[in-house]
């Protein structure tokens, strides 16, 4: 255990890291475009995904449309259809999830959290959002494109994704798609060296790591998987790239296409599909682990209570991130593996349940006895809860091979993804918008139109994707546009028909949240100084929303974790990390 | 993909070293005040810090392109790159532009200016000359009939080569930033903490290539035999 002092003040430590002003703005251009800022470049890169966000949004509508009510929407051919599914896919978990909890929560909460002026890299800082930009440029201009843009399924799989079959294939839609995801890589690394680097370098006096908010953890974590995860991708894609534009045969065997012998030969698919998910499992804890932290703190304010089991926490948010290395060939079970392989990756799948069900458990002990305050970042929190939870079990079926196998590419699969990757992270997401939008802004979203937001949505996210798990079950296959088999019962086309009309109804309840917003930051009731009574570093600064350089004259000193709430005997419910309190009156009697 | 399972089993050890001198067995809940024990951060220059974690991306990366040539190295049509001579003169001139960094960094610390201009300029002149002879190494491939479609063992050395030109082109922008602060009049001590950066990279981007160099000309097929072994 670590020494403590009776004063507050004493043996803490003179800032090895000399306090620098960040560089200042000196005009619009400086200021608003390229700011060094990692508030501004958060809300850059936040705005940025939820725009490209929003046109995934409505490709979801438009593939729900189509297998709700298949051949009455003419314009949505079977190509347009593959178009659909690949862009809504790759879009929502990179260009959205990836982007807006590292690159718009890291930058805005990590130096606040932390308690340093910015990151430590800022002008890197600001290059690796224009990269982002330059991404999601290049990945919108492929459905400008001759050919639009591809539809090789989100996974992009080989030799299908760059041959005439395949919409995109042979024209620009998947060098646009590759280029993107070549230039999102480079920008992440230039982003993620700096959120690792500011966590490690310049916390301020007394952060020690064990005083770190969950939410940091979450981030950092995630960042330093992002980190060694990327690459993967990276030499997936180049390597995909040199296939289609200068002929070589890295994932390509030999193929007759129409009757005629194509110049690749001896390639390997799986090749690709290792390097592919050796990016992709991680890449569902590298969006799961920000959630996780986030929701730890989200509980923990609105129920004023501290997080139960934080070194657990802290233990199982590292431990999933190292396990997440070695589970990826799990994706892979049906594309033929020695069965010892297949056994190991799906013991090494059961086991990230075990430190993933502690979380659980321990968010619903700190729920237990707690003053709940049923905020809309409380309520997003308990609807990601339960969201995560359903989406977990439904992993511990398809971790088991022989319950995979017959699951392969079913819609089950879908349901299942969607609820733990999708539901419950951007549950997170809206809690932690709903929450941090008064530091942002000064403001307070309206409560009215924050509830049934979140009521729509909720219930609404259960109305698609519960069913979807049945559909999947009688074996409907996921990616066919329209399916007319002996199989599939008429209920099939019913509950698709449901499930697209809750679709629309809760893509409607999003711009919503859009509106409530826009309205909020115009007519919101002003939020004053910490308007949620937090402990952690972030709603201590001097102003509301914190200015360039976030503190004012000097750097805070912090004196305890994140989570001390409703202590006994202390003068309010809360005492905030950089209180360092009458010395010992506080403290809790182990 | 046992490399990069390597790989990353070496960066979850270094992480979990590091993690243990963190006090991650604290209970934050019971502690105010001062906590003395554990180092405080900013102990190390930051630009060391950005570096270190930059090459355990590098690093991560050749790590998995290595991997790919392994899991290709399995299929029969594989057979080894006859490297060009100019291979084995560019991989020397690497070398030499590392020593000479080296070489500079040394001069520097020392606050000897001449040598360490003499030496930083022979190190960037050495890096544009493996540049040079990459490129020659490509013209000659292609010209013997190993250009980059023409084999697989060929396609992985242009994109590997290549991958590792590029990086070597990025670390050549932070040569020339190192190269304004060493210039006529400075005290060379300035120059340290970039140099030092440098003489890092280059020393990694060496042993890369050279790793890399042992892979695709078959050096090092037997361990790729014993890598493949391992997870199948």
């Amino acid at each position: 255990m670590s020494s403590t002092s009776e004063d507050p003040d004493s043996g803490i430590p003179p800032a090895e890291v000399p306090d620098l002003p960040p560089p200042h703005a000196h005009g619009f251009w400086s200021r608003w475009v390229f700011s060094q800022d990692a508030k501004y470049i958060a809300l850059q890169y936040s705005g940025t995904a939820i725009a490209i966000g929003l046109v995934a949004l409505v490709l979801s509508w438009l593939i729900r449309m189509q297998l709700g009510f298949p051949g009455v929407f003419h314009f949505i051919s079977a190509e347009a259809y593959y178009q659909f599914i690949t862009m809504h896919g790759m879009i929502m978990v990179v260009y959205l999830l990836t982007a807006i909890f590292l690159g718009g929560f890291g930058n805005y909460l990590i130096p606040l959290m932390v308690g340093a002026r910015d990151m430590v890299f800022p002008f890197v800082n600001m290059l690796s959002f224009w990269m982002y930009f330059a991404a999601v440029v290049v990945l919108a201009a492929s459905f400008f494109a001759p050919g639009g843009p591809t539809g090789a399924g989100w996974t992009l799989y080989p030799p299908q994704a760059i041959l005439s079959g395949t919409p995109g294939g042979t024209q620009w839609g998947i060098v646009l798609m590759l280029v993107s995801l070549i230039l999102f890589i480079i920008g992440f690394t230039m982003g993620g060296l700096n959120y690792a680097v500011t966590v490690l370098q310049a916390r301020t006096r007394g952060m020690t790591l064990m005083r770190m908010p969950l939410t940091i953890w979450g981030i950092f974590t995630a960042t330093v998987m992002a980190l060694l995860a990327f690459p993967a991708l990276f030499v997936a894609a180049v390597m995909m790239l040199f296939d289609r534009l200068l002929g070589t045969s890295f994932f390509m065997p030999a193929l007759v296409e129409m009757g005629e012998h194509l110049s690749y030969g001896g390639g390997s698919p799986i090749v690709f599909q290792h390097l592919f998910w050796f990016f992709g499992h991680p890449e569902v804890y590298i969006v799961a682990l920000p959630a996780f932290g986030i929701v730890s703190d989200l509980i923990a304010v609105h129920a004023r209570k501290n997080i139960f089991g934080y070194r657990m926490m802290v233990w199982a948010i590292v431990i999933i991130g190292a396990l997440s290395f070695i589970v990826w060939a799990h994706h892979m079970y049906v594309s033929g593996m020695h069965p010892y392989f297949g056994f190991f990756f799906a013991t090494t799948t059961l086991i990230i349940a075990v430190p993933t069900a502690i979380k659980v458990y321990n968010w619903v002990l700190t729920l237990h006895r707690g003053d709940i305050h049923l905020t809309l970042p409380m309520l997003f929190s308990l609807g990601f809860i339960v969201t995560f939870l359903n989406g977990g079990l439904t992993g511990l079926f398809l971790g088991n091979v022989v319950v995979d196998v017959p699951l392969s590419d079913t819609m089950f699969v879908v349901a299942h993804f969607h609820m733990v990757m999708g539901v419950a992270p951007i549950m997170v997401i809206y809690g932690a918008i709903y929450h941090w939008f008064p530091l942002i802004t000064g403001r307070m979203l309206s409560h009215g139109m924050g509830l049934v937001h979140f009521w729509v949505t909720f219930i609404g996210a259960y109305a698609i994707f519960f069913p979807m798990h049945y559909v999947g079950l009688v074996g409907v296959p996921r990616r066919y546009p329209e399916i007319e088999a002996a199989f599939v019962p008429d209920s099939v086309a019913t509950l698709n028909a449901f499930i697209t009309v809750a679709a629309l109804i809760v893509g409607a309840a999003q711009l919503l949240f859009l509106f409530n917003i826009a309205w909020s930051l115009r007519f919101g009731r002003r939020s004053g100084l910490n308007p949620w009574r937090a402990a952690s570093l972030e709603w201590q600064t001097p102003d509301m929303p914190p200015r360039h350089g976030n503190w004012g004259e000097a750097l805070p000193v912090v004196h305890r974790w994140a989570y001390d709430y409703s202590v006994p005997g202390a003068p309010r419910d809360y005492i905030a990390q950089d209180d360092p309190g009458p010395a010992a009156a506080w403290r809790h009697e182990p | 993909m046992s490399i990069v399972l390597g790989f990353v089993a070496l960066m979850a050890v270094i992480a979990f070293a590091w993690l243990s001198r963190q006090g991650l067995a604290d209970k934050p809940w019971l502690e105010t005040g001062a906590v003395t024990r554990i180092p405080s951060p900013g102990g190390r220059p930051t630009g060391r810090v950005g570096l270190g974690v930059f090459l355990a991306v590098v690093g991560g990366l050749f790590a998995l392109a290595g991997s790919a040539v392994v899991m290709r190295m399995g299929y029969a049509d594989w057979f080894a790159l006859r490297m060009p001579g100019v291979v084995w003169l560019g991989t020397a001139l690497l070398a030499l532009a590392s020593l000479c960094l080296q070489s500079a960094l040394m001069a520097a610390r020392r606050g000897d200016a001449r040598a360490s201009r003499a030496a930083f300029g022979a190190g960037a002149l050495a890096t544009l000359a493996f540049l040079a002879a990459q490129i020659l190494a490509w013209l000659r491939l292609a010209e013997t009939g190993q250009g980059l479609a023409a084999n697989p063992g060929a396609s992985f050395f242009f994109l590997i080569s290549g991958l590792h030109g590029l990086h070597i082109l990025g670390g050549l922008v932070a040569l020339a930033r190192v190269a304004g602060r060493l210039g006529h009049g400075a005290p060379p001590r300035r120059a340290v903490p970039g140099l030092e950066l440098c003489a890092v990279y280059w020393h990694f981007l060496l042993l890369v290539w050279l790793a890399m160099l042992a892979l695709l000309s078959g050096w090092a097929s037997d361990v790729a035999a014993l890598c493949r072994a391992i997870l199948t």
